[in-house]
C-alpha cells in the first residue's frame, strides 16, 4: 500500500489508537480513560478500513464503541463507592517488564520472519463472502457462538438478580 | 434546446461537481488525491448547508404544524406569521450565557455537545440522494448506519456524566438503557430489508427497489413500522422524548447545559431527525426513484419531498401522541417489538428463499409477499399486543396490591368505573 | 514510504503490551477489564493485517476469526461485569488489592 492517503491515514489512526491507549495508562479518571478507549476502538476501526476490511470495521465500531463501552460505562455507575481515579497496584513495575517484554518479542518475531506476503491488493466487498463462510465452512463455530452468546446472557442475568427473588 | 437540456442537468447536481472535478483535473492537471479532497469537500458542504437550511426552516414549520394540531396559532409575532422565529430562537441560543458548571469535567463537558452531532451528520455520508449522488456508497451502508447511530448512546452518557449532577446522570443512565435497546430493533428490522434487497449497500437498495417496482415499504411493512418507532426512540423524540422532556427529570442529560452548548443538543435533534427520515426513504420508500417519475423530476426532489413527508410523520406523532413512561418504553420494546421483529427476519428469509428457489418470477411472487406480509404484520400486531396486554386493556390482569379489607386500590377497568370486576382479584 | 504487514504487527504488538499492563496493573476492575479489550483488539488487528497481506487459500479466513473473537469479547464482558456487580455487591469495592481472600 503505497499511494500517499492509505500511508497518511495509517499514520494518523496508527498515532491515534496507540496515543489513546497510552493515555488509558496514564489518565488519572477512570471515565476520562474510558472514554479514551472508545477513541482507540474508533482508531482501530479506521485500520480495519485501510485493510480493506468494510465489515469488520463496521462491526467494531457497532460491538466495541456501541455496545461493550455502554457495559463498561454500567460498570462504572452501578460500583459508585469504588475509587475511580484508576490507580495502579502494587505489581506496576513487574507488570511494566512483563508488558515490555510481550510487546518487544511480538514485535521483533514479526519483524523477522519472512511472510510470504500475497500480491492480490485489497479486498472488494467482504460482507457477503464472510456471510458465505460463516454458514457453509465455518457453520459449526457459528452455531456454538450462538449458543455461548445465550448462556453467557442468561448467566449474567441469574448472578445479578437482586436476593430475595423468589426462585420460581 | 438549452433550457429542456440544462432541466435535464438539474436532475443530475452531481454533473457540476464532474465538470468542476473534470476542470481540476484535465485542465490544471491535479493529482488524484487533489480531485479525491475537493469531491468529498464539495458533498460534506453542500449537506451541511442543506441541512442547516432545513433545520431553520423547521423549526417554525413544526412549532405551526403542532400549534394548529393543539388548536393553537403557534409563533405569529417575529416576523410576517412568525416566518423569523427560528433566526430569533438561534440569536437567543447565542446570546445566553453558557454556564459551564465548575465541577464538571470540563474536557468531557465541550466534548458532549460536540459529539452528540457525530451520528446525526455522519450517516448522510452513505445516503443515495440522487443518480449518483451519494457522497461515500459503502458496501456495508446499512450496518454504518446502525453503527454510527450507536455511538450516540456514548455522546449522551458523557454529557450525562460530565454535568456532575445526579439528576442529568439518571436521566443519562435511562436514555442509555432506553437507546441499548431499540438498538436491536433497529437492526432486526433493517435484517428484513437486507434480506430482500441481497445488498448491504444503500445504493443498490434503491436500485433493487427501482428494478422491482416494489417499494420495499410494502413488501416488509413490519420492519418499516419497527423502524420507525425504533429510531423514534433512538433519536428520543416525543412521545419518547423522556430523557429530555422538561416535565420528566428535569431535563435529562443536557440539564446543565445552557446557551449554545444547548443549541448544539437541540440542533442535533433534528439533524438526526433528518436523517431517520433519509434512512426510512431510501431503505423503504425508493429513495430517488418513484416508479419512473424520476425521469422527469430532479431525483433529489423526489428524495426531499418524501423526506419531508416522513419527518411531518414524526412531527404529527410528537402533536398528538402523550409522553410514554421509561418502564412502559422498556416492555414495549422487549416484549412487544423484539419478538415481532425476530419473526419478521424469519418470515423474510423464507419467502427470499421460496421465491429464489422456487425460480417464481417477480410479478406472481412479490405481489404475494406483498399482501401475506401485510395479512401478518396485521394479525401478529393484534394478536401479540393482545397476549401481552399492550392492547384491549380491559383484559389486562389486574393486580392488586391491598386487598378489600384493607380497603384500597383496585385497578378498574377502563370506561366501568366505580363497578366491581367478577373475577376475585390476582393476590399479591 | 509505503505501509506494509510489519507497521500493522507493530501496532498490535504495541497495543497488546499496552494491555498486558493494564490487565496486570491496575487497581480498579473496570481498569483491568480494559486491558483485555485492549488485548483483543490487537489480536483481532493482527488477524486483519495477516489476512490482508498473506497468501492463503481462504483469504477471509481471518476476518471470520475476527467476528468470532468480536462475538466472545462481547460475551466474556457481559459476564465479566456480572462478576463485577457480584463482588461489589459483596465486598462493597472492586479494588483488586482488596478482593485476596483466596491468598495463601
Amino acid at each position: 500500500m503505497d499511494d500517499a492517503g492509505s500511508v497518511i491515514a495509517f499514520w494518523l489512526l496508527a498515532a491515534l489508537t496507540v496515543g489513546a491507549a497510552l493515555g488509558v495508562i496514564a489518565v488519572r479518571d477512570l471515565v476520562r480513560a474510558l472514554v479514551l478507549l472508545i477513541t482507540s476502538f474508533l482508531g482501530v476501526a479506521g485500520l480495519y478500513i485501510t485493510l480493506s476490511a468494510d465489515f469488520v470495521a463496521v462491526a467494531q465500531v457497532l460491538i466495541y464503541a456501541g455496545a461493550i463501552s455502554i457495559l463498561l460505562i454500567f460498570a462504572i455507575m452501578l460500583t459508585p463507592r469504588a475509587s475511580r481515579d484508576n490507580a495502579e497496584t502494587f505489581l506496576q513495575i513487574p507488570g511494566l517488564l512483563l508488558a515490555g517484554l510481550v510487546a518487544f518479542t511480538i514485535g521483533f518475531i514479526s519483524l523477522q520472519t519472512d511472510w510470504s506476503i500475497a500480491e492480490r491488493g485489497g479486498f472488494d466487498e467482504t460482507a457477503s463472502a464472510i456471510g458465505e463462510a460463516l454458514l457453509s465452512r465455518y457453520v459449526l463455530p457459528f452455531e456454538m457462538a450462538s449458543v455461548l452468546l445465550l448462556v453467557a446472557m442468561l448467566g449474567a442475568i441469574v448472578l445479578v438478580r437482586p436476593e430475595g427473588t423468589p426462585e420460581e | 434546446m438549452p433550457p429542456l437540456a440544462a432541466w435535464f442537468d438539474l436532475r443530475d447536481l452531481g454533473h457540476y461537481a464532474r465538470s468542476l472535478l473534470g476542470w481540476l483535473s484535465d485542465d490544471l492537471g491535479a493529482p488524484d488525491w487533489v480531485t479525491y479532497v475537493v469531491s468529498g469537500v464539495i458533498g460534506i458542504v453542500a449537506i451541511l448547508l442543506w441541512l442547516l437550511v432545513s433545520q431553520l426552516a423547521f423549526i417554525w414549520i413544526e412549532r405551526r404544524i403542532i400549534a394548529r394540531m393543539q388548536a393553537r396559532i403557534g409563533p405569529n409575532r417575529v416576523g410576517p406569521r412568525g416566518l423569523l422565529q427560528p433566526i430569533a430562537d438561534a440569536l437567543k441560543l447565542l446570546l445566553k450565557e453558557a454556564i459551564t458548571v465548575r465541577l464538571a469535567d470540563r474536557p468531557l463537558f465541550w466534548l458532549g455537545p460536540v459529539l452528540i452531532f457525530v451520528p446525526a451528520m455522519v450517516v448522510f455520508a452513505v445516503i443515495p440522494f440522487g443518480k449518483g449522488m451519494a457522497l461515500a456508497d459503502l458496501n456495508v451502508g446499512v450496518l454504518f448506519v446502525i453503527a454510527i447511530g450507536s455511538t450516540n448512546t456514548v455522546a449522551v452518557f458523557i454529557a450525562g456524566w460530565s454535568s456532575n449532577n445526579k439528576f442529568a446522570l439518571l436521566g443519562a443512565m435511562r436514555t442509555v438503557a432506553m437507546l441499548i435497546s431499540y438498538e436491536l430493533i433497529q437492526v432486526l428490522a433493517l435484517l428484513g430489508v437486507v434480506v430482500f434487497s441481497g445488498s448491504m449497500r444503500l445504493g443498490s437498495v434503491v436500485e433493487w427497489q427501482s428494478h422491482y417496482n416494489a417499494w420495499l415499504l410494502f413488501l416488509q411493512p413490519l420492519a418499516l413500522a419497527s423502524f420507525i418507532i425504533a429510531s423514534a426512540v433512538e433519536i428520543n423524540r416525543s412521545p419518547m422524548d423522556i430523557s429530555e422532556a422538561e416535565s420528566e427529570i428535569v431535563a435529562g442529560y443536557h440539564t446543565e447545559y445552557s446557551g449554545i452548548k444547548f443549541g448544539f443538543f437541540y440542533t442535533a435533534e433534528y439533524f438526526a431527525g433528518f436523517a431517520i427520515s433519509a434512512v426510512t426513504v431510501t431503505l423503504f420508500l425508493g429513495g430517488w426513484t418513484a416508479w419512473g417519475l424520476e425521469e422527469w423530476v430532479p431525483g433529489w426532489l423526489l428524495f426531499l419531498s418524501k423526506l419531508y413527508l416522513v419527518f411531518f410523520l414524526f412531527i404529527w406523532t410528537r402533536g398528538t401522541l402523550p409522553r410514554l413512561r421509561i418502564d412502559q418504553l422498556m416492555a414495549f420494546a422487549w416484549k412487544f417489538m423484539l419478538p415481532l421483529a425476530l419473526l419478521n427476519v424469519v418470515i423474510a428469509g423464507g419467502e427470499v428463499l421460496a421465491w429464489r428457489e422456487g425460480d417464481i418470477s417477480a410479478n406472481v411472487a412479490l405481489p404475494i409477499f406483498g399482501a401475506a406480509n401485510a395479512v401478518l404484520a396485521a394479525a401478529l400486531i393484534v394478536g401479540w399486543g393482545t397476549f401481552t396486554g399492550h392492547l384491549r386493556p380491559e383484559r389486562r390482569a389486574k393486580q392488586a396490591v391491598l386487598t378489600q379489607e384493607l380497603g384500597a386500590v383496585y385497578y378498574v377497568p377502563a370506561g366501568r368505573h366505580g363497578v366491581q370486576p367478577e373475577r376475585p382479584l390476582r393476590e399479591a | 514510504m509505503s505501509v506494509g504487514l510489519e507497521h500493522y504487527l507493530v501496532v498490535g504488538a504495541l497495543l497488546f503490551g499496552i494491555g498486558l499492563y493494564l490487565a496486570l496493573a491496575k487497581r480498579n476492575f473496570v481498569g483491568v477489564l480494559m486491558g483485555v479489550e485492549l488485548m483483543f483488539n490487537a489480536v483481532n488487528l493482527t488477524f486483519v493485517a495477516f489476512s490482508r497481506f498473506v497468501e492463503s487459500d481462504e483469504p477471509l479466513s481471518g476476518h471470520v476469526f475476527v467476528v468470532f473473537v468480536i462475538t466472545v469479547a462481547a460475551a466474556e464482558a457481559a459476564v465479566a461485569l456480572a462478576l463485577a456487580m457480584l463482588v461489589y455487591r459483596n465486598r462493597e469495592t472492586i479494588d483488586m488489592d482488596r478482593i485476596n481472600l483466596l491468598k495463601w
